[in-house]
This record gives C-alpha cells, sequence and structure tokens, in this order.
C-alpha cells in the first residue's frame, strides 16, 4: 500500500468518526467534567457554585443514604418485575399469535406511549387514590387501605410505565429464534417446560438482557413517578438531585450526588453485563 | 377555545387542566379538546403556521404570547382569557411549589417568563442578584401605591424603587377536614403532635422550606424566621420525627384532601377559600402560636422576552374590575382599596380571607435570610430524603 493510500484511508476514518467523537465530546465528556470540576466546589452565598477545592461534597454523600437505598432497591425490583411480566407476553406475541393478530397486538403495547407519561401517572394516582381501589377494597370489607404515596404505588407505577420498553428486546430475540431448535428439543423427548428452561430462555437471553439493562438504567434516574405516586414520602436519588439543584440550589453537593449514581451505576452496568450477556452468549455457543 | 390551539401543552398545563376538569370548572369536551386534540393541532399549527390563530383585535407590538408563572390553584382563567381577548396575547402558564424552585431556576437562566408572582421575602434577593427589572409604573396605570395598605406592600420597594406590584396577601395556617377530624384544632403543636398520633397517614406539609421549617419552628415557640442553628436542630428534629408519619409533602395539595386521602393539610389562604366554598366540612385554622403572613407580587424578570406584553398583562391584572373578579375566584385578598370596594360584603367579612386581629398579631412576613440560608435550605433537603 502506498504512503498516500494509507493517509487518504485516515482521513477517511477521520470523517466518518468524527461526528460522533465531537458528538460525544461535546454532549458527554465536557458537561462529565464541569460536574465534576462542581462536585468539588462549594455553596456559592445565594446558591448555585463557588470554586474550592473541598471533599466535603462526598464526605456529606451519606446524608442522602435513604434516597440511595429506595433507588437501588425499587428500581431493580421494578426491573424484575417488568421481566417477569413482560416475559410471558412477548413469548405469546412471538411463538402463539397468528400473524394476522400480531401486529395490531404490538401496535397495541405501544399505545401508552402515545400519551403523556404525567397523564398515566396521573391517572393511577387516581386509581390508588382514597376513590379508587381502597374504596373497592373497602366494599369487600378491608379496612382503611392506603396505597398512593406508598413504595408498592411507585412500583406499580415504574412496571406500568416501562413494561412497553421491556416487551420488544424480548419480542425480538423471541421472534429471531429457530423454530427448528424447539422442534428439535421436543424430538429428543424434552417435555415443554423443559424445552422452555433449556432452549427457549437461554437462547432470548440477550434480550432479557437489553431490556432490563434500558429499564433498569431509566429507572435509576427516574423523579416523576416517585414524585408522583410516592408523594415526597418515596425518594429517589432523582429526587434528591431536582431538589438539590431546584430548591436548596446546592450544586456542589448535587454534582457529587449525580457522580456518585453514575458510579454505582457502571458497576452494576458492569457486573450485570458479565453475568448475563456474558453467561448467555456461553450458552448459545454451546447450543451452536 | 381559540387560546389553546396555538401552542403544544405543557405537563403543567396539563395538570391545571386536568384539575380544572375534576373539579368541574371546566367541561369533558374541553379538558378532551384542550390537551389531545389540542396537541394535534399544535402539530399541524407549527407545520403550517396559517393554520394558527389571530385574534382580530391583536395589538401589534405585544407580540402573541406571554409566559406567565404562578403558583397552583392561583388564577382565574376567565381572567387570563379576557386579557387574551382584548389584546390577542396568548399566556402560556406555568405553575410552581416554592419560592426557592422560582429563584433555582431564574438563577440557572433562559426561563423565557415574562411576569412570576415571587412572595415579599424575595424580591431583595432578586434585585440584588440583578434579575428582576424596575418597573415603570407609567405603563400600568392601573396601579396606584396610595390605594394599597401600605403594610403589605414596602417589600415590593427596594432602595426606592418599585421592582414588584402587589398581586394579593394572605396567611398560611392549616385546613382541616372536620368530618374525619374530631377535637380541638387550634395550635401548630396539635398540628404536629397528631401529625405524628392519631392523624398518622392523613396529613400533608408544602414542599416548600419557608413554611415547614418556620411552622416545626412555631411548635417550640420561635420565630417563624429564625436561622439560629440551635433552634433550627430541635425544629429538623421534630420534621424528621414526623415525616414517617405524614401523608405527603406536596405544595399542591387540593386534591388529596379532596378525595379524602389527607385530612389536614399546610394551607393557603385561597386554597383554603376555595376548599372551604366546595366541601363546607374544610375548616382553615391559624396557628395561636403564629406563622406566616405574605404578600405575593407581579414582577418581571430582566430577560423577559414579552416585556410590553408583561406590562400590558400586569395592568390588566391590577385592574379592579379585574382583580376582583380574581379575588372571589380564588379567594386571596386583595391589598388594594380601590378593588375591595368592588367585592361582596360577605366576602370581605369571610374568616378565611379575613382572620380574627387577635391572630393576626402574632403572623410575621418571611424573611429575607431565609430565602438564601443554606442551613434552611439544606434542612429541608434533608428532611425530603429522609
Amino acid at each position: 500500500m502506498t504512503i498516500a493510500a494509507a493517509s487518504s484511508r485516515r482521513t477517511t476514518t477521520a470523517l466518518l468518526v468524527g461526528p460522533a467523537a465531537l458528538f460525544f465530546l461535546l454532549l458527554l465528556i465536557l458537561p462529565l467534567i464541569v460536574v465534576v470540576i462542581y462536585s468539588f466546589g462549594e455553596r456559592g452565598p445565594a446558591g448555585g457554585y463557588a470554586p474550592a477545592f473541598t471533599f466535603a461534597n462526598y464526605a456529606d454523600l451519606p446524608s442522602r443514604g435513604k434516597a440511595f437505598l429506595n433507588t437501588l432497591t425499587l428500581a431493580p425490583l421494578g426491573t424484575l418485575l417488568c421481566v417477569v411480566i413482560a416475559y410471558p407476553l412477548a413469548y405469546f406475541l412471538a411463538l402463539k399469535v397468528s400473524d394476522r393478530w400480531r401486529t395490531l397486538l404490538l401496535v397495541l403495547v405501544i399505545v401508552p406511549f402515545w400519551t403523556s407519561q404525567l397523564l398515566r401517572i396521573y391517572a393511577w394516582l387516581l386509581i390508588l387514590g382514597h376513590k379508587g381501589i381502597p374504596s373497592l377494597l373497602a366494599l369487600i370489607g378491608f379496612g382503611e387501605v392506603r396505597l398512593v404515596n406508598t413504595p408498592f404505588a411507585v412500583l406499580v407505577g415504574m412496571v406500568y410505565g416501562y413494561l412497553p420498553l421491556m416487551v420488544f428486546p424480548i419480542y425480538v430475540s423471541l421472534e429471531k429464534l429457530d423454530r427448528r431448535l424447539i422442534e428439535a428439543s421436543a424430538d429428543l423427548g424434552a417435555n415443554p417446560w423443559r424445552t422452555l428452561w433449556q432452549v427457549t430462555l437461554p437462547l432470548s437471553l440477550p434480550g432479557v438482557a437489553t431490556g432490563s439493562l434500558l429499564v433498569l438504567i431509566l429507572l435509576m434516574g427516574e423523579f416523576i413517578i416517585p414524585a408522583f405516586l410516592g408523594g415526597g414520602k418515596v425518594f429517589f436519588i432523582g429526587n434528591a438531585l431536582v431538589d438539590l439543584f431546584l430548591q436548596s440550589r446546592n450544586w456542589p453537593l448535587g454534582a457529587a450526588v449525580s457522580l456518585g449514581l453514575v458510579g454505582i451505576m457502571l458497576v452494576t452496568i458492569v457486573i450485570y453485563m458479565r453475568f448475563v450477556i456474558g453467561r448467555g452468549s456461553e450458552r448459545r455457543m454451546a447450543l451452536m | 377555545m381559540s387560546k389553546f390551539d396555538d401552542t403544544s401543552i405543557t405537563a403543567r398545563r396539563f395538570m391545571q387542566e386536568l384539575r380544572r376538569y375534576q373539579k368541574g370548572s371546566v367541561s369533558r369536551r374541553h379538558f378532551l379538546g384542550v390537551t389531545g386534540l389540542g396537541l394535534a393541532t399544535a402539530v399541524l399549527g407549527s407545520a403550517l403556521p396559517g393554520l394558527k390563530p389571530r385574534s382580530a383585535q391583536a395589538a401589534g407590538n405585544l407580540g402573541d404570547t406571554l409566559n406567565f408563572t404562578t403558583w397552583p390553584n392561583y388564577f382565574a382563567q376567565e381572567d387570563l382569557d379576557s386579557f387574551t381577548k382584548t389584546t390577542g396575547v396568548n399566556i402560556n402558564v406555568s405553575v410552581f411549589g416554592s419560592n426557592e424552585e422560582m429563584l433555582a431556576k431564574l438563577q440557572a437562566g433562559g426561563t423565557g417568563w415574562d411576569v412570576f408572582v415571587p412572595t415579599n421575602y424575595t424580591i431583595s434577593t432578586y434585585k440584588q442578584l440583578d434579575i428582576i427589572e424596575p418597573l415603570e409604573l407609567a405603563k400600568l396605570p392601573a396601579f396606584d401605591p396610595s390605594t394599597h395598605d401600605p403594610r403589605f406592600i414596602g417589600a415590593g420597594t427596594v432602595d426606592g424603587t418599585i421592582y414588584a406590584v402587589p398581586k394579593d396577601w394572605g396567611t398560611t395556617g392549616y385546613v382541616v377536614n372536620t368530618d374525619k377530624v374530631k377535637g380541638d384544632m387550634t395550635t401548630w403543636k396539635q398540628f404536629w403532635d397528631r401529625a405524628r398520633g392519631d392523624l398518622t397517614d392523613r396529613v400533608m406539609v408544602h414542599d416548600y422550606q419557608l413554611t415547614v421549617i418556620g411552622n416545626a419552628l412555631k411548635y417550640f415557640g420561635y420565630s417563624f424566621n429564625s436561622i439560629d442553628p440551635k433552634e433550627l436542630a430541635e425544629a429538623e428534629k421534630l420534621l424528621l420525627d414526623v415525616k414517617p408519619h405524614l401523608f405527603g409533602i406536596n405544595s399542591d395539595y387540593q386534591p388529596s384532601m379532596r378525595n379524602g386521602d389527607a385530612w389536614v393539610s399546610m394551607c393557603w389562604t385561597g386554597d383554603a377559600y376555595q376548599l372551604h366554598r366546595d366541601i363546607p366540612a374544610m375548616h382553615y385554622v391559624i396557628g395561636t402560636e403564629g406563622g406566616e403572613i405574605w404578600t405575593d407580587f407581579y414582577a418581571i424578570p430582566k430577560t423577559a422576552p414579552h416585556r410590553e406584553a408583561a406590562y400590558a398583562f400586569v395592568n390588566h391584572m391590577l385592574t379592579p374590575e379585574v382583580n376582583s373578579k380574581e379575588v372571589q375566584a380564588i379567594g386571596y385578598p386583595s391589598t388594594d382599596a380601590k378593588t375591595n370596594a368592588l367585592l361582596p360584603k360577605k366576602l370581605l367579612d369571610d374568616p378565611i380571607l379575613y382572620p380574627a386581629k387577635e391572630l393576626l398579631t402574632n403572623l410575621e412576613f418571611g424573611a429575607a435570610a431565609t430565602l438564601t440560608n443554606p442551613a434552611r435550605a439544606e434542612l429541608m433537603n434533608r428532611f425530603k430524603s429522609a
């Protein structure tokens, strides 16, 4: 290869990678650097940021422990519930429904996304509120049941809101699944449960992993659902951040808290990738 | 409903419309129109600007939009509509829960707000931070300082210059659903003690440091405005103790009070008036220990994109005929004698709007220091994330 050709190839590469690199630099790396710098600063006299170099903000992170705890328990729990509910639905859509109905049913899964998220959460506020489900429960003999402003209500809102994001990746991985493998499994004498457990499920794990990651990351940053259905009592890191930036105006502590969340997410994601995706591809290799 | 057709609905707007619909003040058709169909029209409208409705009388120099930022349940749609009708200026309303939240947005910049309604204790800070502009009174002929009660309008003037003109005044107490809550409720001590006692899971407090911390301080008989570390520490202890027993923390407490989830809530004059008007069992209490008295003002940010429309709007709202309608609709008393002259006697005698003298004497205006005091800001934050 001549030197000229090599350099022209390098130019092409630079041109192709350039836009994406610029995008990441301007919209991810630079803002993140600002956040890191802020996290070592001090609260300004009227709020905001004042330059300083202190670790006080990081030392103060435990004061938001409850918010971290809520986020780190309810977000994974919500993700898990999404998987448990979405998997049978996706399985049904991918393997059991006739082609005629499939498109319609898939559209029905997306339809809720056409309305504002706020509207759908507000609807849950009414459903779970005093005049909703609790009044029906009272009719059949339960005493005063309170559902809104509890972790349960937040969980319901989260599962409801993010279910479609779980259904689709699982659906896609099940839909691509080679049906002959299922037949082969049956031919070799496996009962349907065993086929599901040893063939279908492992092969659809990439979909489950993608969906879970998508939902988990979004749930960890969620603040609207806990704000509405938690009523200020089920506080997420997202809510703590909104408060730190928009109420108490302590930007440095806010920056530290958000970096804390970023750190936790990174660790979670790495562990998750290792376990689920790693294992999924091993299984697939073994099957091939 | 032309005013709704030109912009897509914001989340806050949606919530207001939903609330209006729930309260029965608008029809179902109106609600669907502004939420679903309004959105569709907005998409069409922005694709084809020619479809945007224009008022026949549109006054050229005012533009066609005004961004108005206010509190929940704090304006009469009728009075906004009449402004749109005479000027052709469409009003986008956004609703906030606390002055601190408004300050934070303005400090961050780029709000696009034209008019907002800060409370007395914030104005001097806004002036210091160079966020609001000194008002050109020539553009506000409806505002005549001599007809306003001087007790309420002082905070709008900083160093002899008027930066804000009064919208209304009020008090901060609590509302009690007497169908559900029996027994004496007259003090803040009872409020906090019963909140963590027999009224567990039934009491709401504002999402607002000034009133939450201030009224917790009143439990111990301290000043509503205290920034003394020792007194704040006691207030924090009380708040953290009560927190698990609260129903919720929200400055928009009417929905929960109306549907029976909450039985007691920290409450402003007008919300108490609106609740009592619709549900007579709702009683308003001003703690005998004291608490807050306040004035809200109209102010114009320096960055207001529609300055002329902002002046026209404030002037419209301060016109006694409009202002008196506003008072009757939302139930906050006016500081303006000319407006009061147009109000029915029944309203002027209403004990929610005009509490007994001996209750008022213990009340305090919020102090500027509380707005920016880091100890109070942090305390509120810890209370919420506890």
